[in-house]
């Protein structure tokens, strides 16, 4: 499904990526993982056609994320590591994924009630007012009801409490069945039970890439 | 199509919920206001009264706030959203770059031309309930002439905002580009026509090139169709177009400036990095 040849990125004189190569199919779930600045959030954010590369390239399903990013993106769910301020609210964000992405907002909602989060009675609030753990289980919601073929999370529980990365990881379970699943994390043991791949980067290339059962 | 109106329509929303929506339509609202109460519409100064004259002074203030007002609250709305990573969530979803730049400016159009379009509006209706005479001409032409000019800011500030990685940098380019159009452009101008160095003509028209001048210019020509104000420049401007040439000229030309601006902006940023 996401295949990436030999992608150069550099911002400067600093390499991001160096000259990396690897493909997700169905049903692999990954964690990604390596140190600050290994190039973990450039490879995300060149699948999902944010960076035009150096050298090299995506494809996703035979697309190029830059070229026909509609058509991608319409396939790639993606949670960041922390919410942005969106000062729109929480009914016109369902709004913006619904009409943009035909999402089922019944759909967001259904997900947003088994993450714990009262999505009826904040409705008009701004996403931005929201907590940080409730805009992480909103972002988790809407990523769900997407239904893509990929799902992309980096540090999708960093503003969790303990229960409610229980939850998250219950729904993941749920809903990983042919897709691809993109975990960047630092923390490995939370998302051990979850992947069946580890990849490891540093200074902008994958130094391992291993199956695990 | 449904997605560029989506696009607008949240980015209108969101601007009208801002702090800055209501300080900006509250500037325009309230200068008229203020005229009223001044009494502005009972003064007459070389022969404009009423109306005519409240108009005259509206303009005149809005030909230097209302660019920088554009381009201050304009600039920083994708280098914003790139900043504080709204730009990398929002662009996650099955948006067309086309659909969410031209959306984006669609509406931020709205936001910025309500408010000046609607103070004047309520000058009109106030000067029609106390009996005024309305000057159905100035306020058709003050209407073109307020949409050209918010459509070339708009299409600069987007400009700027497609390329600046930083919020900070936008304003400060912002600001600079303002303050060039609205005084040293003309100083330098006048130093150049000084030494005699070029064509009285060439210097002409490198002044209208500036969109400031051309409406400042224009805003004058239905009061004084001979523009016997400006003194000999007038000759230059007349001779070589009609006042109705020159007034579509200056609602034309700002318009083109504005879309080419903003079209460059656009084709930076579908060639930049997104985040």
């Amino acid at each position: 499904m996401i295949k990436v040849n030999n992608l150069t990125k550099k911002f400067g004189q600093n390499i991001s990526l160096n000259n990396v190569s690897c493909e997700f199919k169905k049903n692999d779930y990954i964690a990604l993982m390596g140190a600050n600045g290994a190039g973990k959030t450039t490879l995300i954010r060149s699948i999902l056609g944010y960076y035009h590369p150096d050298e090299g390239n995506v494809l996703i399903d035979g697309l190029d994320p830059i070229k026909q990013r509609v058509e991608v993106l319409t396939n790639i769910s993606f949670v960041p590591q922390l919410p942005p301020p969106i000062k729109l609210s929480i009914e016109e964000l369902m709004n913006y994924v619904s009409i943009s992405s035909g999402i089922d907002k019944d759909l967001i909602k259904h997900y947003s009630n088994e993450m714990k989060l009262d999505i009826n009675a904040n409705m008009n609030k701004s996403f931005f007012k929201l907590s940080g753990g409730m805009k992480q289980k909103l972002l988790i919601a809407i990523s769900l009801a997407k239904k893509s073929g990929i799902i992309i999370y980096d540090e999708p529980t960093a503003n969790l409490d303990p229960k409610a990365r229980d939850d998250f990881y219950r729904l993941l379970k749920q809903n990983e069945e042919d897709k691809v699943l993109l975990f960047v994390t630092h923390r490995l043991e939370e998302v051990e039970e979850l992947v069946n791949r580890q990849i490891y980067m540093d200074l902008g290339t994958i130094t391992s890439d291993e199956r695990v059962s | 199509m449904k997605n560029l109106y989506l696009i607008a329509y949240l980015d209108l929303k969101e601007s009208m919920r801002a702090k800055w929506f209501l300080v900006y339509s509250l500037v325009f609202g309230g200068l008229i206001a203020l005229f009223f109460i001044a009494g502005v519409t009972e003064s007459q100064v070389m022969g404009f009264s009423g109306l005519s004259r409240l108009l005259l002074m509206y303009i005149q203030i809005t030909i230097v706030i209302l660019p920088i007002f554009i381009l201050i609250t304009t600039v920083r709305s994708i280098s914003g959203d790139r900043d504080n990573h709204i730009l990398e969530y929002m662009l996650s979803f099955a948006i067309s770059l086309r659909q969410y730049y031209w959306g984006k400016i669609i509406g931020r159009f709205v936001t910025v031309y309500m408010p000046v379009f609607l103070a004047m509006v309520i000058a009109i209706v106030y000067g029609w309930a106390i009996g005024a005479a309305i000057p159905w001409g100035i306020f058709f032409l003050y209407t073109g002439l307020l949409f050209s000019l918010s459509s070339a800011f708009l299409g600069i500030a987007f400009f700027i905002s497609s390329f600046v990685k930083s919020s900070e940098v936008a304003l400060g380019v912002a600001f600079f580009i303002w303050i060039f159009l609205l005084a040293f452009i003309d100083i330098a101008l006048i130093s150049l026509m000084m030494q005699n160095r070029f064509s009285e003509e060439l210097i002409i028209t490198l002044a209208l090139l500036n969109p400031m001048e051309i409406f400042r210019i224009a805003a004058i020509s239905l009061f004084d169709p001979e523009l016997t104000v400006m003194g000999p420049v007038a000759f230059t401007i007349l001779d070589t177009m009609s006042q109705m040439k020159f007034v579509l000229l200056s609602i034309g030309y700002p318009i083109v400036l504005g879309l080419a601006f903003a079209y460059a902006g656009f084709s930076i940023f579908k060639k930049k990095d997104l985040v």
